[in-house]
């Protein structure tokens, strides 16, 4: 190993494409409308969530059914946090990146306390214990007037980070009005990726070999001197925060939280994110997140030129229902066609080895 | 001390039908190890059924029928999806009930609509007072309907080849096959059961005082989930327990609710939840689960 590995001729042009990749999304907010950009921005905070879930459910194999609650953790602690109480709710009055931090930390927290149930729980029990975080969530998110609003939700205060407000205040950049959306795209972007490096670190380094040893076999794993309960509560809790942050990010899009959100669709939606996507995979999550966050979008908008498809309360079937067959269909089929997802098929495709790696 | 009776009442009652419910979710796991997310779906499949069938047929024909049908879907799911998966990874194929639990579910909130189905039973919301307390007939019916049908099902998980061959499949799954039990078939048959009780719970689940089926019908059926797995999951006795304790759970919370309203409204529809985790804090394969052992 003193000589260097050649790069692949491959990698060039995958990081050629991951450039111009990169430089598309860059100047996207410049061409796209803002329906558009709202829709990709949902598609961001889908896959950030999805990376959270898949490191639990695909990576360590906790079957979760409450990613939606730690979503709405997130979502309503930023509210609470940053917001200056002047509706006659609860808050704080943080700066509003202090709070969207905190609000994540508050996730991460979420998770910690229920890891001692999760600790003692494994496979389809603790599917199950995890639907009661839901019910538990959604009774407060109700009930809990004066820190959520209620039924009616609370308004998200917009972010403000080193000066500069996320929200529809215009900003003038190279002729193009910049709204909230169009800042917040670039915010998202960066978080996106971030928690894409983040998670890849974590996987390819001991905890992930770690995490995927407790998922193959839990006892074998803690035979071989891996801390099985502390990677167990440490998955849950970071999962949790990438929930967190998927959950502040969609509140500031959506700029009113909501509890009917926050329900048992949501959760599933996310379980069918990454089994779409792929279990186990950051790749796959990012797919499976944009795919199943595009698709009511992308339906909604062209359901005047698709078949069987109509618009809300007109009788045939909703853009909405629509999304939801076909991402039903895509999580049976995935696992009857195509056993990995996504992220399989894109590895499939023959990868050139170097002729002088020795395996 | 009557109202209290009359809550305890009705709360075995709407236990037995939970019990109903997780018997069916239990019997799927012990013959398959799967975790069947959809069962919910399939409830609310029957209960459709019977509201589509009863003005034609009248009730019982419909009743029938219905039971019939969300038989019928249960071993279409069976045998179109999970049949292909055998096999799998168990956590994989729960998965995939969640996503038949998807399509089933959004297929029927489509049909039902904002619309309230009556099922036209024949009880109506007539009474039956007993000194002083007063019971709905539904629920009597209810109770009733319930002992008979798990009676009937644990003799024959007893005492019929049919129930021999689950219970084999349930300790092991390959010794099973090698004797000759046909596992296909133990599993078609298991998610057929699960389909017909589900139908009939779904009946009991929308009659008085319950306006009748709505898309909102399936979360009252989720309640068999915290109902199974606070029994243990692979226990029939379970089952019956956990339903029982979910049902008297909810009943008394719902019905001391302005005794609670510091737990804000609609506690009694959280409270199977909360005795859920209480229980697997102190035991976590459940009341009658087997616990797990490791050989190291």
């Amino acid at each position: 190993m003193s000589e260097r590995p050649r790069i692949p001729p491959k990698a060039y042009a995958r990081a050629a494409a991951a450039g111009l990749g990169g430089v598309v999304l860059l100047v996207l907010p410049f061409y796209l409308e803002r329906f558009w950009l709202q829709a990709g921005l949902f598609a961001m905070a889908a896959a950030i969530g999805a990376i959270g879930i898949n490191l639990l459910t695909g990576a360590t194999g906790q079957l979760s059914m409450g990613h939606a609650f730690f979503l709405a953790v997130g979502a309503y602690g930023y509210c609470a946090l940053a917001g200056d109480g002047t509706d006659g709710l609860a808050g704080l009055g943080l700066p509003g990146w202090l709070a969207a931090v905190l609000a994540v930390g508050l996730a991460g927290l979420a998770g910690g306390v229920f890891s001692p149930i999760a600790g003692r729980l494994h496979g389809a029990y603790l599917g199950i214990a995890t639907l009661a975080l839901i019910f538990i969530g959604q009774h407060v998110l109700f009930n809990a007037h004066d820190l959520t609003g209620g039924y009616n939700g609370r308004a998200v205060p917009p972010l403000n980070l080193l000066g500069l407000t996320f929200d529809d205040s215009e900003l003038l950049v190279a002729q193009v009005p910049f709204g909230a959306v169009e800042k917040l795209w670039y915010l998202g972007l960066a978080l996106l990726l971030a928690g894409v490096l983040f998670a890849r670190g974590v996987l390819r380094g001991r905890p992930g070999r770690a995490m995927n040893a407790i998922r193959d076999h839990r006892i074998a794993a803690g035979v071989m001197g891996i801390p099985v309960a502390r990677h167990r509560a440490a998955v849950f809790v970071l999962s949790s925060m990438y929930a967190g942050l998927a959950g502040v990010l969609l509140a500031l899009v959506f700029q009113r939280t909501v509890p009917e959100y926050f329900g048992m669709a949501l959760s599933l939606e996310y379980l069918a994110m990454i089994v779409i996507g792929g279990l186990g995979s950051v790749a796959g999550a990012v797919a499976g997140g944009i795919f199943v966050a595009l698709l009511p979008q992308v339906l909604n908008r062209y359901a005047e030129a698709l078949p069987l498809v109509s618009a809300p309360g007109t009788g045939g079937i909703a853009p909405g229902e629509a999304a939801r067959y076909l991402y039903g269909a895509a999580v049976v089929g995935t696992v009857l066609f195509l056993p990995g997802g996504l992220a399989r098929l894109v590895a499939r495709t023959p990868i050139h080895r170097p002729s002088g790696e020795t395996r | 001390m009557s109202t209290f009776a009359e809550f305890l009442i009705n709360g075995l009652s709407l236990g037995s039908i939970y019990a109903l419910i997780a018997l069916g979710f239990v019997v799927i796991f012990r013959a398959t190890e799967v975790v069947n997310f959809a069962h919910a779906s399939l409830l609310l499949a029957g209960g459709y059924f019977v509201a589509v069938l009863h003005e034609p047929l009248g009730f019982w024909p419909a009743l029938a029928a219905g039971t019939a049908g969300a038989a019928v879907v249960g071993a279409a799911v069976e045998f179109l999806v999970m049949r292909r998966h055998r096999g799998a990874d168990h956590s994989v194929l729960a998965i995939v009930t969640i996503g038949v639990d998807i399509l089933l579910a959004t297929e029927l909130t489509r049909r039902i609509g904002t619309d309230i189905l009556a099922l036209g039973d024949p009880w109506g919301d007539a009474v039956v007072t007993v000194g002083p307390v007063t019971i709905a007939e539904t629920r009597i019916a209810a109770l009733l309907a319930a002992a008979l049908l798990i009676t009937a099902f644990l003799l024959a998980f007893r005492h019929t080849s049919w129930g021999v061959a689950m219970r084999a499949a349930a300790e092991s799954q390959e010794t099973a096959a090698l004797m000759g039990v046909r596992l296909g078939r133990v599993s078609l048959g298991a998610w057929a059961v699960a389909g017909a009780l589900a139908a009939v719970a779904a009946l009991f689940l929308t009659v008085f005082p319950t306006p009748g089926l709505e898309r909102g019908t399936s979360l009252a059926a989720l309640k068999a989930f915290p109902a199974a797995i606070l029994g243990g999951l692979d226990s029939t006795t379970g089952a019956l327990a956990g339903g029982l304790i979910v049902g008297v759970v909810e009943s008394l919370a719902t019905g001391y609710q302005s005794d609670l309203a510091f737990l804000g409204r609609g506690i009694g529809d959280l409270a199977p939840y909360l005795v859920m985790v209480a229980v697997l804090l102190i035991r976590p394969a459940g009341l009658f689960g087997t616990k797990e052992l490791a050989r190291v």
